[in-house]
């Protein structure tokens, strides 16, 4: 991986591809990269943790608990490729959203809900009942507990986790394979049914199945390294961000 | 959206709560054929007990014996686990807290306050942590909250030790500091009874000592229900005495009656140490 | 006011919170629904494309035909009716494109007016005819009538040896390559990361010291996170040379590569895991061992491991999950050849590597979810 550090220039982060991308730069892709997952976000996000709050929260231990639990550890359980196939059939074909940013960041925020769901869960089943019933012995109710108890607690942990499941949609190929990636698309979107590219998916191409595989080799290394400093930064800000804000709730 | 409302009327609500029956020396507490079951097990059978205003009650008996569960009952904190059947009456103020469709939840819990076996802080600052059961209860005026802070902490005997920290994490504090802590937390919401469950059970020999010494000074304005496992505690701060067994109220009656005289065998056993 | 106000955005809120919880229980159900609708769809299907018709005599007592016998019709290793269930004689194939060898120009036409006649009259001609032409060719009541072709089951799915998609006149749907094909890589890619990954978390648990370890662990954590596509760049420049000068192949290419890919993105997940579990065995119990005189490795062997061994399986099963349901990586070193691999050094395919290489091309993939979420 060392090979791809002599590839990045800013020329190469800022560039359009060029000459059958086997010069020129990456940035199109590395926008589109970022563009799905904040649509992914925007999609997961609410909709994840909200059911991570009422899962753990508000639904008894029961047959629904159950069933809902073994649901989303399933849907946790099916292979990325299975969602791009979904996203391929639902969103492009069914509804017509056509190969799309918006498309992709469906697929993606799909694969992304059930981690959602998990992390909010386990990090709000991990706050002690003590502080629960210290809250509730107060008289406030369910609710207050657990906006102004639980989740400030929960907090660091479930903002890690996002921002860790954030790291696993950035670099996912397989689900926008067939919903949104473009092969070679130099210029920006400019709406979100737009196709783009993606930097997983440019780092595909480059090295199978490029107009010319030698002559984009670099390229592909260099690649693969914005891949993996990306992934990487997202660990890194996950990891300040939970000591930072553990720090911050036990002051406040 | 709290700040839509103004501030005093939400004081005065507050206030009104508290007034009835402080000087009248009446019964404050009581249950009548009181049964609890968790799922399958009958974990208090038949339980009739009634607790004077401004006393002290101590629950005492072996573990398992139902003395926390019953103490639980009485704000229903039991309502927080799964499977919790009651059947009978609690009486708070001649209210029967289960069955009223007029006392809400929360409301009995703002009346009858609780402090825990660990000290329990919430992760926040000491001025949050003691103005928190204010503000879920809607107050929101901050001069009023700052001076009830101030009262409680007094009341708890830890505002010298903390009144130049306010702003620090509650969990700098030691062990003995948090539980106090708590109990001003509890206070904070001017409740009219205050329960405890073995509130000095993780705490030194000081700290104990010092939390004794509120317990009595704060009999004055409270009625006071306390589980604890330290015979001698209940001796020491407790006017009456209940002494628990398999779930049953075995016998209850004034602290030194139950430690000089008591009339069942199995609470002279229990005193005198033979099991538990 | 106040409190009825307040009452009414709690309530609210409650509601917003259980209304997202049962949106998405629906939308997980439906998820699924939809894959099993759209899967279960290729058994009402025939193997035979929509516009085209496999066309016999009318005398021909054959009727019926499996997708796989019609491909081995095709394919001339089935040459006469008999074999068949039909009259003794030889099996003539025929395609649209063939009709040229019989007729004239002129007779079918410039514009091929007279096609769908002149088909029609070479199959009345020859008994042991067996055509495979554009359904737009076919005369009714003509002397030709179509052939009928089974519906594709589960058990042939299952059985089949050939996975073809795209193949005339019948498309093959043998499941079997590509079920072999994922377990090899899968299996191959266990047996190198379980032994390589418990040796290591073991060595991070029990004897490296802690210095080491706090540097260790969050490099191995960070590996995890790493996406499968960099795995596959790593493996197509670094992996596929090496297995193909090693063992001096045509290509490298092959199962072998992709078992070994496979192991390194697995090897995280299970070092870790298993690390947690090993590093969770209570100290007492150690120390109660070394007490009775046990030396570590007896500690480690029948202790620790023992008490961790449930940990330890859930990090194996982990594992294999990651390796079952990878797509990218495997689809970048494996070759990609639908056939039964006989030899860790063949060229394979994957379940999800085929949906990934051939999305789009036939609406057909659909079946292989149940092969992979259930």
């Amino acid at each position: 991986m060392l090979k791809g550090i002599g590839v990045i220039s800013w020329e190469f982060l800022t560039e359009m591809p060029k000459d059958g991308m086997t010069s020129g730069g990456i940035f199109p892709a590395i926008v589109g990269t970022l563009l799905l997952v904040l649509g992914s976000m925007l999609v997961a996000f609410p909709i994840g943790i909200m059911s991570g709050i009422c899962m753990s929260e508000y639904v008894k231990d029961g047959f629904i608990k159950r069933f809902v639990t073994v649901m989303t550890n399933n849907l946790a359980g099916i292979p990325s490729i299975v969602f791009g196939l979904f996203g391929m059939e639902f969103f492009v074909n069914e509804l017509k959203w056509g190969d799309s940013i918006i498309a992709g960041s469906f697929t993606l925020g799909l694969l992304a809900i059930p981690i959602v769901i998990r992390i909010t869960e386990e990090s709000l089943k991990s706050v002690s009942k003590t502080f629960r019933e210290a809250s509730m012995a107060l008289g406030a109710t369910k609710l207050q507990t657990t906006y102004k108890v639980v989740l400030p607690i929960a907090m660091p942990n479930i903002v890690t986790g996002l921002i860790l499941s954030l790291s696993r949609v950035s670099g996912e190929t397989a689900p926008i394979l067939f919903t949104v990636a473009a092969y070679f698309l130099p210029k920006l979107p400019n709406s979100i049914f737009d196709q783009v590219m993606a930097l997983p998916y440019h780092l595909y191409v480059i090295s199978t199945s490029g107009t010319n595989i030698e002559a984009s080799r670099h390229m592909a290394y260099g690649t693969a390294l914005v891949l993996i400093i990306i992934v990487l930064m997202f660990n890194l800000l996950a990891n300040w961000l939970r000591k930072y804000l553990s720090r911050k709730v036990k002051m406040n | 959206m709290e700040k839509q409302f103004k501030d005093k009327e939400s004081i005065e609500d507050v206030m009104q709560m508290q007034e009835p029956s402080k000087q009248n020396r009446t019964v404050k507490i009581e249950s009548r054929n009181m049964e609890l079951y968790y799922g399958e097990f009958h974990a208090l059978k038949g339980i009739n007990i009634a607790i004077k205003t401004n006393s002290v009650a101590a629950l005492i008996g072996p573990s398992g014996c139902g003395k926390s569960t019953f103490l639980r009952s009485l704000n229903r904190m039991n309502d927080l686990i799964d499977g919790v059947k009651i059947s009978g009456q609690v009486l708070i103020d001649g209210k029967d807290i289960y069955n009223s469709k007029a006392l809400r939840i929360e409301e009995l819990r703002k009346k009858v306050g609780m402090v825990f076996q660990k000290p329990n802080p919430f992760p926040k600052s000491i001025f949050e942590n003691v103005a928190y059961g204010l503000r879920v209860n809607g107050i929101s005026h901050k001069s009023f909250i700052e001076e009830r802070v101030e009262r409680s902490l007094k009341q708890a005997a830890l505002w010298d030790e903390v009144k130049d920290k306010l702003k620090k994490s509650a969990f700098e504090l030691s062990g003995g500091q948090q539980q106090r802590l708590c109990i001003a937390r509890a206070l904070a919401i001017e409740p009219s009874v205050l329960l405890m469950d073995e509130p000095a059970s993780a705490l030194d020999p000081i700290s104990t000592a010092k939390i004794e010494e509120l317990i009595y000074e704060l009999k004055s304005d409270y009625t006071i229900v306390i589980v604890t496992h330290n015979m001698q505690q209940a001796g020491r701060v407790s006017d009456m005495t209940a002494f628990f067994y398999l779930g049953e109220l075995v016998e209850y009656d004034s602290t030194k009656k139950i430690f000089t005289n008591p009339e069942d065998l199995r609470t002279q056993n229990y005193i005198t140490g033979r099991f538990g | 006011m106040k409190t009825i106000f307040k009452k009414v955005i709690s309530k609210f809120v409650e509601g917003l919170l259980m209304m997202s919880g049962t949106v998405t229980t629906l939308a997980v159900l439906f998820i699924v629904f939809y894959l099993f609708k759209e899967s279960l769809g290729l058994f009402n299907m025939t193997p035979v494309e929509d516009s085209y018709s496999v066309l016999v005599n009318k005398n021909n007592p054959v009727k019926k035909l499996s997708a796989q016998q019609i491909k081995l019709v095709f394919d001339q290793e089935i040459t006469n009716w008999k074999q068949l269930g039909g009259n003794d004689a030889e099996i003539e194939l025929f395609r649209t494109e063939d009709i040229s060898n019989y007729y004239s120009e002129d007779e079918i036409g410039k514009n091929f007016e007279h096609l769908a006649q002149r088909i029609n009259e070479h199959i009345e001609k020859h008994r042991g005819i067996i055509a495979f032409v554009a359904s737009e060719y076919e005369m009714k009541n003509a002397a030709s009538v179509p052939l009928s072709v089974d519906k594709i089951t589960l058990l042939e799915l299952m059985k089949g040896k050939e996975w073809f998609p795209t193949a005339q006149p019948a498309a093959q749907f043998g499941v079997l390559p590509l079920l072999m094909g994922t377990l090899l890589v899968s299996l191959g890619a266990i047996l190198l990361a379980l032994p390589f990954g418990i040796a290591a978390a073991i060595y991070l648990a029990e004897i490296a010291d802690t210095r080491f370890r706090n540097i260790a662990k969050p490099l191995i954590e960070l590996l995890a996170g790493i996406p499968s596509v960099v795995f596959g760049f790593f493996g197509l420049v670094v992996i596929v040379p090496m297995v193909q000068q090693w063992f001096n192949l045509p290509v490298g290419e092959t199962a072998l590569a992709g078992s070994i890919v496979l192991g390194i993105m697995a090897l995280p997940t299970i070092i870790t895991v298993s690390e947690d579990a090993l590093h969770n065995t209570p100290r007492s119990m150690k120390e109660a061992s070394l007490a009775l005189g046990a030396n570590k490795w007896q500690t480690i062997l029948r202790v620790v491991i023992p008490y961790s061994i449930s940990g330890i399986t859930t990090a194996v099963i982990l594992g294999i999950g990651r390796a079952i349901g990878e797509t990218m990586a495997v689809l970048m070193v494996t070759g990609n050849a639908a056939v039964i691999p006989h030899s860790i050094l063949q060229p394979v395919r994957t379940i999800p590597a085929t949906i990934a290489a051939e999305l789009g091309e036939a609406p057909l993939e659909d079946y292989i979810l149940k092969h992979c979420s259930f």
